[in-house]
């Protein structure tokens, strides 16, 4: 039997789901309009008035907002709230650029922790579970909103927040912890640790895991569910959104349910602006029609994915987005051939090997070169020495099918590619253009 | 008759054989042979140890990937041809051999060889019908 965090909005109809948009987007604009002076000029560059804007229909009608706009504006140009009204600031890494910093009212920080609690009922948990959050607390998001989200649920919360593998791994023994929230990166680095260690899965009292906060592959899913004996679960969302939740997926495991009661979607051709349907792929963009401190209008996430309306056998009606092929600025354009890590992971996940990977992309008179760094695991060692370079070429094989280019390998030792306990390190570009 | 071999996974650059041999040092590991392979990026260094269980948990312990092999050792009559009449042997009975290499053994009775084959058993039979002697792991330990 399904069970909802809030039933009423997570199975509503779409006819009621189109109304509370419809109401919300009109009232979200002209709370922007009347606040926010950089929204106010960029519509008016397009002669719009709030008038203009009559529901979800006139969406369409706004204009972008850009990565581009949220630095220009930093740190107060896009608030839209007093300062007084605010309680909280969360923010990005700052590893593409200048941080962004997100505001939060009180009604904001308890809508973001509602979408992480419908995240942790949809995948099994209630008020009997104990759910360990390993994301970083702090200014990333993804600890505070689990942790929030895990609280509104009843489960017993652990904040280890990352790091300390071996504490980790402990705590979750030590109190029975159920239900493990972190980056897939580190449940793989977890589970490989347990193994080490000589744990099986009925060893471990994990049910569930939700990973979400950077990509990640279907193949990479099944390992940590096997490793650790867990049903793993996609987890979606943008510091610039709220954080972790904007959406989740459900026991169906399709695609993640966006929560439009709070966000509006749409898919658009990255080059052209034009707004996609179903199934086509491209750039996800995000409306927030309830925050009311940082809100957001058509933010272009650089994910690329596709969205479907799709009856989905959980019974929730909300919009599912499949799992991001990664973002566009996680992409890599090697000799006009455009890659992304998680593609590599595939490959290696495909042969039986580990995921500890490292692309190292440079260029060597003028033409791209990518050297792709895959740790040593007992699976591909052999005593004898032919087998392992044809193992290699097998990697390089399997590269040139899945990426229509020549990468060379290099087989390092076991964890000599730098993990980083919140996120893996998987691209080093060198290029100097 | 068997001795385990164990290979170790190296990078092929400047320290990465001497960290690996400190740390069997640092844990008193008795070496008997130690042969290295290597291509421009990696290597496979093949020991032979007293302990084998003592040394693949120090490896392990230190992070190496590496496994262990059963290869058959041999005593070879320290004389011209003395190994023409092995590998004959070996030839005869159609197996091949993939790796060898010699080593120092506890008794003085000639030169000691490792062979990585493709079928122990047929080249344990065929060693000793020519009337190789054959060394065990338990010999190795003594």
């Amino acid at each position: 039997m399904e069970r909802y965090y809030q039933p009423e909005i997570e199975t509503a109809s779409r006819e009621q789901l189109t109304a509370w948009q419809n109401e919300r987007l009109v009232r979200q604009v002209k709370h922007v309009w009347d606040n926010v002076p950089y929204y106010r000029k960029k519509m008016e560059e397009k002669g719009l008035t709030p008038d203009d804007i009559r529901g979800v229909e006139d969406l369409g009608k706004l204009p972008f907002l850009s990565k581009a706009d949220l630095r220009e504006a930093y740190p107060y140009g896009l608030l839209a709230e007093p300062l007084k009204n605010c309680v909280r600031i969360q923010s990005t890494s700052g590893t593409t650029g200048k941080r962004v910093v997100a505001f939060y009212t009180q009604a904001d920080i308890d809508l973001w922790e509602d979408c992480c609690a419908r995240a942790i009922v949809a995948a099994g948990g209630s008020d009997e579970d104990v759910c360990q959050v390993s994301y970083g607390y702090g200014l990333f998001t993804g600890g505070p909103g689990l942790n929030g989200g895990s609280h509104k649920v009843g489960c017993l919360t652990i904040p280890t927040s990352s790091g300390n593998t071996e504490r980790q791994i402990m705590f979750i023994r030590d109190l029975n912890a159920t239900i493990l929230c972190c980056t897939p990166s580190y449940a793989a680095y977890i589970a490989e640790t347990m193994k080490e260690m000589g744990l099986t899965p009925d060893e471990i009292p994990l049910k569930a895991g939700i990973f979400g906060a950077e990509a990640w592959s279907e193949e990479m899913r099944r390992d940590v569910e096997k490793t650790l004996g867990i049903k793993a679960f996609d987890i979606y969302g943008l510091t610039e959104l709220s954080g972790p939740g904007v959406s989740f997926e459900c026991s169906a495991q399709t695609g993640m349910h966006i929560n439009e009661d709070h966000f509006i979607a749409e898919v658009i051709d990255p080059e052209t602006g034009e707004v996609l349907p179903d199934g086509e792929q491209g750039e996800l963009v995000f409306t927030s029609i309830t925050k009311q401190a940082f809100p957001l209008l058509r933010y272009r996430t650089r994910d690329i994915c596709t969205l479907s309306h799709e009856k989905c056998p959980c019974g929730r009606t909300h919009v599912k987005m499949s799992k991001p092929r990664g973002r566009t600025d996680d992409m890599l354009i090697i000799r006009g051939v455009n890659v992304f890590p998680s593609q590599v992971e595939t490959v290696l996940l495909n042969l039986g090997y580990g995921a500890n990977y490292q692309l190292v992309v440079d260029r060597v008179n003028h033409t791209d070169t990518l050297d792709v760094l895959v740790e040593m695991t007992p699976e591909m060692f052999t005593d004898n020495l032919g087998e392992v370079s044809r193992r290699q070429k097998q990697i390089v094989e399997g590269l040139r099918s899945m990426l229509g280019l020549t990468a060379k390998v290099t087989l390092v030792a076991p964890k000599s590619i730098a993990r980083s306990e919140g996120k893996a390190v998987r691209v080093i570009d060198r290029r100097k253009i | 008759m068997n001795v385990n071999q164990i290979s170790v996974f190296l990078e092929n650059r400047p320290g990465s054989l001497l960290a690996m041999v400190r740390v069997l040092a640092e844990k008193g590991v008795d070496m008997r042979a130690f042969s290295l392979a290597e291509t421009s990026e990696f290597g496979i260094a093949r020991v032979i140890v007293r302990d084998v269980e003592a040394a693949s948990a120090v490896l392990r312990e230190a992070g190496y990937v590496h496994s262990v092999t059963p290869l058959i050792a041999a005593a070879i009559p320290d004389t011209p041809g003395g190994l023409e009449q092995t590998l004959s042997a070996l030839n005869d009975a159609g197996v091949n051999v993939e790796y060898m290499y010699a080593f120092v053994g506890s008794r003085q009775e000639g030169a000691y060889m490792v062979f990585r084959v493709t079928d122990n058993d047929k080249a344990c039979e065929a060693l000793s019908g020519a009337g190789v002697r054959l060394v065990s792991q338990e010999e190795l330990e003594q």
